[in-house]
């Protein structure tokens, strides 16, 4: 069924095309199939990139009335909803949001027979342990399964097939149009679309609308490939958006980590455990406020606002083995001047802030199990909790730089993962999952796991709707 | 062992591991890695000796290349097994063997066949060798029993003997200090994990050698072989007592249990190394260490000539081809004997041991946890 139009190959007509090849993508794709329809993915990556965000996760958080092998105790989904409002300070669809953790609960069983396997959480991560599932192999092995499942329902891929344009109808989807790797372009028509193409994280001249120059020095955590393509296309064409442009999750990372793909292993866990200065030489947060699990998705943000967006910290040998491993070695140095050397600091200011921060650090007890009485007194801004002097050598430093993880714009959907115009009424047959509407439910803060959660449960939803449609 | 390029790089590769640590669920290798802080080689040798080379770990891994990290554990650890039975052989000066192990294993089971061939010339008439023999006894009129017990019992003693003093240094290497005659819990569990191949299946799925598709075949063949193996090893042992205990002579009936032992090791020793053979020929071209190859098909060609020309032996032993089949028979077992410390036969004692040292320090390290 192949036709020329606009010197475009018009390629076959499919039940379901679906936008984006990672997690939300193939939980659509897998469910549409099921349930009779044809279905396309058109991943903008090569293969071997395939998966975009999803590739790179370890876990999904899901409600469950029971322990099982893996998790350790239940998680109801009035806790897991109070967790989710304490972290978004209420920004977020109430309604959308607890519907969300209900669906959630189906994830195990369903995931498992799509042969997604399973590990109790991971070492380091035992506050997880009872909330999120973890995938065994992490979420490359989620993916590989989910790639090898889709295809053996006959799902069609399409690699290295970027979706360039998208021809809606007042909100009616006709036509995506794709680019090849050889730049050729191609028409893919179909009955219905589920946009699972992610956010636009990796793509700086975006993020620069609203972080101006300090976007250039932002490391993407996770793949190139997406750059809010599809996003843009929908909003332009009268979808409703949702969320903060602003607000994104983004972390601390080690500021030697690639600009793209570095993935999990670049995050540097030793902040609360002693100062970070920034290229002034000038302590600027509380480094101890909580745990650091809980506090890492705030550093990204606080990075980002400190002059060239870099950070340092420093911490001494009773540090040492106390904080995961990290996958760049410290400078180290006998001397606190030794490491503001190599860190490109003013040694003597450097000095000064140690020796400031050493003389206001009051006698307790560590204790990095809970939240101590490890303090500073009158130092601003203090250390209120496992502060202790910096006075052990060797000394170690990392420079820090935010790493941006996704962001949350989006387009605004219902429970039936349909798109809502901006005049409110739904699409007609266009649907959306994952990162490019986790702002419905995410106004903000994050949740260990809940973007997996999100795009699974609407992932599902949208494959399902997509299919209902594409058979009336 | 020293530093080599593969150590250095296996250090890089687990450094990137243990802040990853995704795939702590999949094999014995991660959570042996997370307790160690830095890597010395014996630590990285005992690591890729824990490595079934089950594939899993690199089609899940995000690192993986064309990733600018370039994370291949399996290939890199398939390299370092072969340096480490290097280092450590006994005696050290026949270390390189184990890089020309294609070429060895030939050079060494054709000295065993002339050495055969030469002495069964010697003791007798040329043309008793093309005669048929129906008779019991019949084997030993070309070779006295005495000769070929005395041969191969010499030869098998040294081989156990090397692979010892090699597993030794390999033992000490890794820096454990206890005895493993110490600990029979550990032992009987490392026992179950080598007899079950428990790492060989990828976390559960099976195997993913060739694509990302998890399979059984692997572990089906591998279990082929080594119970096959295992097997014959049972015949032979069983045809020793029969001779010395009860003063019966070879050929045994097709009914004997030195026969049936013989038989059905023999299927499972042709059809284990063939389908492995199959396996490695497919496997992925970016996970396989093509420096091993050598190594690895060499064994597996010995071990299924070696059943191939035994069951010859059994079917054709009443008919005149039974002195050249038993001369070739003889000649290959000699040269699997020959080839045991110096070949990849070692991977299964090293891998043995180092599953007992894993067992060992799990058993330690859950002593030393505190109670939550
Ligand atoms: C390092 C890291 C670790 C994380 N860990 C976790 C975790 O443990 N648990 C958790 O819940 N969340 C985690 N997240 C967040 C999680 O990755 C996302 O929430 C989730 O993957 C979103 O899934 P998705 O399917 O919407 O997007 P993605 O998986 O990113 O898929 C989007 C796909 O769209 C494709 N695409 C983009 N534009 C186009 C286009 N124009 N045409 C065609 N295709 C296009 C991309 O190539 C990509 O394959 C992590 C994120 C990162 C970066
Ligand atoms: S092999 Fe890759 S995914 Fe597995 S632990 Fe190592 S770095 Fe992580
Ligand atoms: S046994 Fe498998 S999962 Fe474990 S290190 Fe080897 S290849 Fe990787």
């Amino acid at each position: 069924m192949t036709a020329k139009k606009n010197g475009k190959v018009q390629q076959g007509h499919y039940d379901v095309v679906i936008l984006g090849g990672g997690n939300a993508a193939l939980c659509a794709a897998i469910t549409a199939a099921r349930l009779g329809s044809s279905v396309i993915i058109l991943e903008a990556a090569p293969k071997d990139w395939r998966g975009g965000n999803s590739r790179h996760t370890r876990n999904l958080r899901l409600a469950h009335d029971e322990s099982n092998e893996v998790l350790t105790a239940p998680y109801t989904v009035e806790e897991f909803y109070s967790d989710l409002m304490r972290v978004t300070d209420g920004e977020t669809d109430e309604d959308l949001a607890r519907f969300t953790l209900e669906q959630s609960s189906e994830l195990w069983d369903w995931l498992l027979e799509q042969g997604v396997r399973f590990q109790p959480s991971l070492g380091g991560t035992l506050q997880l342990s009872h909330t999120n599932a973890f995938f065994l192999g992490g979420g490359k092995a989620l993916m590989n399964a989910m790639y090898r499942t889709a295809e053996a329902m006959g799902v069609e891929v399409r690699y290295d097939t970027e979706v360039v344009d998208l021809g809606f109808d007042d909100g009616h989807f006709t036509q995506a149009t794709v680019r090849l790797a050889d730049g050729s372009q191609e028409i893919i028509a179909g009955q219905s679309l589920v946009a699972a193409a992610g956010g636009f994280e990796a793509n700086i001249e975006w993020l620069r609308e609203y972080w101006g120059d300090a976007a250039d020095n932002f490391i993407v955590r996770g793949t190139p490939y997406n750059r809010g393509g599809v996003l843009r296309l929908m909003l332009d064409n009268g979808m409703m958006a949702v969320g903060d442009p602003k607000q994104c999750h983004a972390v601390a990372l080690d500021a030697r980590a690639p600009k793209f793909d570095g993935g999990i292993v670049t995050r540097l866990d030793c902040v609360s455990l002693g100062i970070v200065v920034n290229a002034d030489g000038d302590r600027f947060y509380d480094e101890g406020e909580d745990f650091w699990p809980k506090r890492y998705a705030i550093w990204g943000r606080l990075i980002a606002h400190q002059p060239d967006q870099i950070a340092h910290v420093i911490i001494d040998e009773k540090a040492q083995g106390l904080f995961m491993p990290s996958v760049f070695k410290p400078v180290t140095s006998d001397t606190i001047a030794g490491i503001a050397t190599q860190l490109d600091l003013d040694p003597a200011k450097l000095e000064d802030t140690v020796a400031t921060y050493n003389a206001a650090v009051v006698p307790g007890t560590f204790d990095t199990q809970r939240l101590d009485d490890c303090r500073t007194e009158q130092l601003d801004p203090p250390k209120t909790h496992w502060a202790r002097r910096i006075d052990t050598p060797p000394f170690y430093g990392y420079s820090l730089r935010p790493g941006i993880t996704f962001t949350y714009l989006g387009v605004r959907v219902n429970r039936n993962a349909q798109v809502l115009m901006a005049d409110g009424r739904p699409t007609s047959n266009v649907f959306a999952a994952g990162e490019i509407m986790a702002g419905n439910v995410l106004g903000k803060g994050y949740l260990a796991g809940i973007g997996m959660t999100i795009g699974a449960v609407f992932g599902r939803i949208a494959g399902r709707e997509a299919a209902r449609r594409a058979r009336n | 062992m020293l530093e080599t390029e593969t150590t250095k790089e296996a250090e890089r590769l687990m450094t990137i591991c243990n802040a990853c640590r995704y795939c702590e669920g999949i094999c014995a290798v991660f959570p042996a890695m997370e307790i160690r802080s830095n890597f010395a080689t014996g630590d990285l040798s005992y690591l890729a000796n824990l490595c079934h080379n089950c594939g899993a770990c690199f089609h899940d891994c995000q690192y993986a290349p064309p990733h600018e990290f370039g994370v291949n554990v399996p290939k890199t650890f398939a390299k370092l097994r072969r340096e480490s039975y290097e280092a450590y052989t006994w005696p050290a000066f026949l270390g390189p063997l184990f890089r020309s192990n294609g070429v060895a294993v030939c050079l060494l089971s054709g000295l065993g066949f002339v050495l055969i061939l030469g002495i069964t010339l010697l003791m007798n008439e040329p043309a008793a060798l093309f005669q048929a023999h129906t008779d019991a006894g019949s084997f030993y009129a070309i070779m006295p029993h005495n000769v070929m017990a005395t041969l191969f019992g010499s030869v098998f003693l040294f081989a156990i003997f090397a692979i010892i003093m090699g597993v030794r240094n390999f033992w000490r290497a890794t820096g454990e200090n206890e005895t493993p005659l110490a600990d029979p819990p550990s032992l009987t569990q490392a026992l179950h994990d080598t007899f079950t191949l428990k790492y060989l299946d990828g976390g559960g799925g099976g195997c993913s050698t060739g694509t990302d598709q998890p399979s059984p075949w692997r572990k089906r063949f591998h279990h082929a072989t080594f119970y096959g193996f295992l097997l014959c090893f049972a015949a032979t042992t069983t045809g020793t007592i029969y001779h010395y205990v009860f003063d019966w002579v070879a050929p045994y009936g097709y009914f004997s249990l030195p026969n049936i032992f013989g038989t059905v090791g023999g299927i499972g020793l042709l059809v284990g190394p063939a389908g492995l053979w199959w396996i490695k020929r497919k496997m992925n071209e970016e996970m396989a260490e093509l420096s091993n190859r050598g190594m690895d098909m060499g064994f597996l060609a010995l071990l299924f000539l070696t059943s191939l020309t035994g069951l010859l032996l059994m079917i054709l032993r009443e008919t005149p081809a039974m002195g050249t089949l038993l001369i070739i028979h003889l000649g290959v077992v000699m040269g699997l004997f020959l080839a045991f410390p110096y070949g990849k036969f070692v991977h299964g004692i090293y891998r043995f041991a180092a599953l007992i040292r894993y067992a060992m320090e799990r058993r330690r390290d859950l002593k030393h946890a505190p109670a939550e």
